[in-house]
């Protein structure tokens, strides 16, 4: 497999996929479209297969180098590479793109083509950011992907999509200024250089380092999305198509916190130091607030969509207690996370393209209609409320643990979302889906299609193996983890 | 070798059953599906019982089965630890499992979920397996929480009815109280031993016990840090065991399946806890002050959850509040570290609360499904197999001498008289008049099913019946035992429950009685074989440790034991037997001979009986300040926070100063030539003045 690009295959394959399928053009062409949508995306995947296969778990070295001059005069580079941090997201992002691809098959039927393509095109240019090891070429495809989310929510989205786009893009674009303004700094430090690994390496005082900080976190706590500037995402999801909810939740919000891994915490570890009680502040407001909200929600988009919010305070507040523990069970709760609301939404998803409502009042006794559903919702609710021997439990109880080493009362706090986690989820399980046939629309529904059941059968297949032997996904991790901690640990200033 | 295969193998069994009857449930006969798990069940049994034998040769065994996740210096596996403790456990889940499957044949007969039954109670025996056989506390909390979902699936079965739902969400969040301590425990553990396997932990434990304290709340005292520990253990072990003020889901589980109601929330389940706390005994042993709290909260719910019990109609409840109680009674026992004595009561009441649950079961299907014990009377010459054995079960539950019930209740009331912990005085005083209380009760439960005027059958009934509506709702759901009985008499009995007027019960079929039987055989004789062994030999030798200097309960006890013969003999002398007896002769006063006694009681004591009524109005305050608070909180923040604050004044605040400076900025922009002509002759004018000036 040397010498195979594989990077650059996990991201071309699925553009120039994604260019086909918009080239078959009008809606007369959909079943092609959907056709070569899903070969483009199974292609996608195939190709990324080979970076877990021959993945050395004995190296913290980024693995599967392309390093090709891009723009000379500014030195910056076409390099790629993974470690055990970006991996697995590289996979997972190829995963979801099957997934939601399936996800519409049937549901999307105007503009077919554009919308697969939309998804294939945003595929590649997200492992495009997950491979990224210089500066301005992760920028470009960190702006890049917000372009086909934007379209996917501003043109298949609900009644209120245009304000929804707008609020995601104005928010996204507020962080990414300061994110760019912090890559030029650092280009100008280093000497001219926007290779990542070098910033990584370079002595920076404890002022820029502060500065460039939280930078980072404004850019980043923007797309986690961290408290208090998470209000873009219940909107974005409300009024997204499901394909779209489950990307963006599932890979979009992981952008931010790989942000953190990748930029933050190694480029300006005094500073991660000193203002990581900050993070690990916010991460417990976005659990225990956000926890509540959602237990107060009446639409079940937006419910799931405040539980990542709180999943994923449990993300970043694993990376800032600053051990493997925690780091690692952050990573496995991101993974997890991508399935198990990649679930949640396509479930909310299947609901939605029946009764065309989410609200959690218009329904009752679903499963007296849809057993076969009602059981994958069960599975899928109870990974979200964390239990034992689903994927949403391993990460949890890596951070919570980690966390109770770090200090008790903020493991306490974390914690809190065993019980609050578990009420908004079963809670809404328990309106939606137990109790007698509610109305005349619950009544009609019928069960999920055999198309619907694979896709369940995948998400299951994510969430209960990881759930039940974490091991593969860990131990790719640790070489990474435990170099980047070992260089966190170390300061920078001179 | 061979042996761990065959560890291997008993909760793999049940899992493959469940899982056959479970994801092909729509499509399999019913005859398979509880032929599979039956077989699974059985297998697990006989598995066990060889396991049984090869420990009691001696042979424990402590080993990984495989590497679950590693990260930093932690390694967490799934692994088994095979001791005495474990095999005790493994004989009473899977036994009385076998018992409740063989049962539900009977008692789910006519259920349209028949298959899916079966498929999660034997995914339960599973995770029950699962949880006893662990040798760390990661897959301890993996049982822990499998055997939560299971409970919660079973207790909302019947997922139409609005109680049951209700039920069943009320009793995972109430769990999920007691495991967010667990967990914490847990991290401690970690945090502190830096492994979660228990024998390292263990080892340890002394060790560290001694010179470390926890500055919890800021820099002061500071807490013991296996104080914390155990405490936090203990807060799981009450939402699991159900110890007040973590209570209130048992009682409200009963919506559930009775078969359930026995083995999940009767014999196995609920005494997780205790189990759990026996096998943390190296770490409680470490801390008098985890151990007051235990007692404290062990005999608050033997005593106050007894009183209960006396004022319930429904035939389960009264039986659930029986099982708080006694559960009460087991802690009160790990309490004074007789950690023994209290597995031994957890095995003996997992018989006999089973049969009596179970029984109890017997008896519904006979009433078709009216569980109002006011509507009974006079039952046992209608179903004499049921009345025998109800009564085996009461007695044994009483503590009648020669009963197991006597032998592990007796042992508790003695070793708690020994303990010299703070505590130890209110437990006394409460297990004692517990016993008065239970004997009461269950009697009060007896006369009115089995004994005295025959109340069924009456039109009069009906009104009962709506004021206990709510468990009527959608009976379709409703298991009936005897379908042939039922469809003769009242096609629409589906829509009412209890007996038509003129309408007799009668005997279930062979599947109810039969386990009937079997579970009254050891009601009556597991607790004269078992003391001895179990109590004052070195069955636990190894799997349970005391530290007889600072906790000589067990050894103080042990001079007191002249064999279970003269054990039981000598009871008469004791006022724990008279206590009982006296509770047996008042409920046969109240309620066979003068049952406007316990009316006028009622009247009486207005106040005290609303309270009970209430159950001491735990269930308002939760509903009003948890549930309630934690709706009203999550609207605040919601509307105040998020819409008000962030979106309303900071989002939509800097939009609007953006479009306020677009509107004045706009006021420049007025497309009129010539004011662009003024303005610009003034800059000119300006920048001219200050070139001028410059020099």
């Amino acid at each position: 497999m040397s010498g195979t690009p594989l990077l650059s295959l996990a991201i071309w394959v699925p553009i120039l996929a994604g260019f086909v399928v918009l080239a078959t053009g009008s809606d007369r062409n959909a079943p092609l479209a959907r056709m070569l949508s899903l070969i483009g995306a199974l292609a996608g995947l195939l190709v990324t297969i080979p970076l877990y296969t021959g993945f050395d778990l004995h190296t913290p070295a980024m693995q599967f180098v392309e390093l090709k001059s891009w723009i000379p005069r500014f030195n910056v580079n076409y390099h790629l590479g993974v470690d055990g941090i970006s991996m697995l997201f590289v996979i997972l992002n190829s995963f979801i793109t099957v997934t939601v691809v399936l996800a519409g098959w049937k549901v999307i039927d105007s503009k077919v083509a554009q919308y697969n393509a939309g998804f294939l095109i945003m595929s590649g240019l997200l492992n495009g950011i997950f491979s990224s090891l210089d500066g301005l070429l992760f920028y470009v495809f960190f702006e890049a992907s917000l372009i086909p989310l934007y379209l996917i929510i501003g043109i298949w989205g609900g009644a209120r999509r245009v304000y929804a786009a707008f609020k995601f893009f104005l928010f996204t674009l507020l962080g990414s200024l300061l994110f760019l303004i912090a890559l030029l700094y650092l280009f100008v430090q280093s000497g001219g250089s926007f290779s990542i690994l070098d910033w990584q390496q370079m002595p920076l005082g404890m002022a820029p380092q502060t500065w460039l900080f939280l930078a980072f976190l404004v850019a980043f706590a923007v797309k986690v999305p961290m408290w208090p500037v998470h209000t873009w995402l219940p909107d974005a999801h409300v009024e997204a198509p499901t394909g779209g909810s489950i990307v963006l939740a599932a890979i979009a919000l992981k952008l931010g916190a790989y942000g953190f891994l990748r930029f933050s915490l190694p480029i300006a570890p005094d500073a991660a130091h000193q203002l990581g009680g900050l993070v690990i502040g916010l991460s417990l407001i976005a659990i225990i607030y956000i926890g509540f909200v959602a237990l107060a929600q009446e639409d079940m988009k937006k419910l799931v969509a405040y539980s990542s919010i709180a999943h994923m305070g449990f993300v970043t507040l694993g990376f800032f207690v600053f051990s493997a523990l925690g780091i690692e069970g952050a990573l496995v709760q991101m993974i997890s996370h991508g399935f198990v609301s990649g679930a949640m939404f396509f479930s909310i998803g299947v609901m939605y393209d029946r009764a065309h409502s989410r609200q959690i009042a218009d329904y009752g006794g679903v499963v007296n209609t849809m057993p076969k559903f009602a059981a994958f919702f069960m599975l899928f609710a109870m990974a979200n409320a964390g239990l034992p021997a689903t994927s949403g439990f391993v990460g949890e109880f890596m951070v919570i643990l980690a966390a109770v080493e770090y200090n008790f009362w903020v493991a306490f706090a974390a914690a809190s979302t065993m019980i609050v986690g578990a009420a908004y989820t079963l809670w809404m399980y328990k309106r939606v889906v137990f109790g007698a046939v509610a109305n005349h629309h619950v009544a009609e529904l019928t069960d999920i299609t055999g198309r619907e059941f694979f896709i369940f059968l995948l998400f299951a297949a994510g969430a209960l193996g990881m759930g039940l032997y974490p091991q593969p996904f860990t131990e790719v991790m640790h070489s990474s983890v435990n170099e980047l901690l070992r260089h966190v640990a170390l300061s920078k200033i001179q | 070798m061979e042996m761990q295969k065959l560890y291997l193998l008993v909760p793999l069994a049940p899992l493959v059953g469940a899982a056959i009857a479970g994801l092909f449930c729509r499509v399999i006969p019913r005859w398979l599906a509880h032929t599979v798990t039956i077989a699974g069940v059985a297998v697990a049994c006989l598995a066990s019982y060889v396991i049984f034998k090869d420990v009691m040769a001696g042979n424990t065994y402590n080993g990984p089965v495989y590497q679950w996740l590693t990260s930093g210096d932690y390694h967490f596996e799934v692994g088994f630890l095979i001791d005495q403790l474990t095999v005790t456990m493994m004989l009473v889940v899977t036994s009385v499992s076998l018992m409740v499957h063989i049962y539900t044949i009977g008692y789910m007969q006519d259920d349209p979920g028949y298959n899916r039954f079966f498929s999660y109670i034997s995914l339960f025996t599973f995770s029950m397996l699962m949880l006893v056989m662990s040798n760390n506390f990661m897959q301890l909390f993996f049982g822990w929480e499998a055997v939560g979902l299971v409970s919660y699936l079973l207790i909302g079965f019947w997922y139409t009815r609005p109680t049951a739902i209700f039920a069943n969400l009320k009793a995972f969040l109430v769990n999920r109280v007691g495991d967010f301590g667990f967990i914490l425990g847990i991290g401690l553990v970690l945090a502190h031993f830096g492994t979660l396997d228990y024998a390292a932990v263990f080892a340890k434990a002394p060790e560290l016990a001694g010179n470390t304290t926890l500055a919890l709340f800021g820099e002061g005292e500071g807490v013991a840090l296996m104080t914390a520990i155990c405490i936090l253990l203990f807060i799981g072990a009450m939402g699991k065991s159900a110890q007040v003020p973590l209570h209130v889901w048992l009682p409200d589980s009963m919506e559930g399946p009775t078969p359930i109601s026995a083995l999940i929330h009767a014999a196995t389940m609920v005494t997780a806890g205790i189990f759990m706390v026996a096998r943390m005994s190296p770490l409680f042993e470490l801390s008098n002050t985890a151990l007051s709290f235990v007692i404290v909260i062990g005999s608050i719910t033997a005593l106050f959850m007894g009183f209960l019990g006396i004022i319930q109609n429904d035939i389960k409840r009264v039986v659930a509040y029986s099982t708080l109680s006694q559960l009460g009674y087991m802690t009160v026992a790990l309490g004074v570290s007789a950690y023994s004595v209290a597995i031994f009561h957890l095995m003996t009441h997992a018989f006999f609360k089973a049969l009596l649950f179970l029984g109890a079961g017997s008896v519904i299907i006979g009433m078709h499904h009216d569980q109002d014990i006011r509507n009974m009377g006079g039952l046992r010459k209608y179903m004499p197999i049921t009345w025998i054995t109800s009564l085996v079960g009461s007695l044994a539950l009483i503590g009648t001498p020669f009963f197991s019930g006597f032998y592990s209740k007796d042992s508790i009331i003695e070793s708690v008289a020994l303990s010299h912990l703070p505590g130890a005085g209110f437990a006394y005083f409460s297990v004692m008049a517990g016993v008065f209380v239970t004997a009461f009760y269950s009697f009060r439960m007896y006369f009115l099913v089995f004994h005295g005027e025959e109340r069924f059958g009456k039109a009069a009934d009906h009104d009962a019946h709506a004021a206990h509506a709510r468990t009527d709702a959608h009976d379709d759901h409703s298991a009936h035992g005897d379908a042939a009985a039922h469809h003769a008499d009242d096609t629409h009995a589906e829509e009412h429950h209890g007996l038509a007027p003129g309408q007799k019960p009668h005997e279930t079929p062979w599947v109810v009685t039969l386990p009937l039987v079997m579970l009254a055989i050891p009601s009556v004789i597991i607790g004269y074989i078992g003391i001895e062994p179990m109590l004052f030999g070195d069955f636990f030798k190894g799997a349970i440790f005391v530290d007889t200097e600072a906790h000589p309960v067990m050894e103080e006890l042990a001079h007191h034991f002249h064999g279970a013969f003269a054990m039981a003999t000598h009871a008469v002398t004791t006022a724990v037997f008279w206590l009982a007896l006296l509770g047996v002769a008042l409920s046969w006063f109240f309620y066979m001979k003068r049952p406007d006694i316990p009316a006028a009681i009622k009247s009486r004591c207005g106040p005290l009986y609303t309270l009970l009524e209430n159950k001491y109005y735990f269930d308002k305050f939760n509903d009003v300040v948890f549930a309630g608070g934690a709706r009203l909180l999550g609207r605040g923040l919601w509307k105040g926070g998020d819409a008000g604050l962030i979106d309303g004044i900071i989002v939509n605040g800097s939009v609007g100063l953006v479009r306020w400076f677009a509107a004045v900025a706009r006021l420049f922009q007025s497309g009129h030539i010539y004011h662009y002509a003024f303005t610009m002759i003034i800059g000119v004018f300006v920048l001219m003045t200050l070139w001028v000036t410059r020099a």
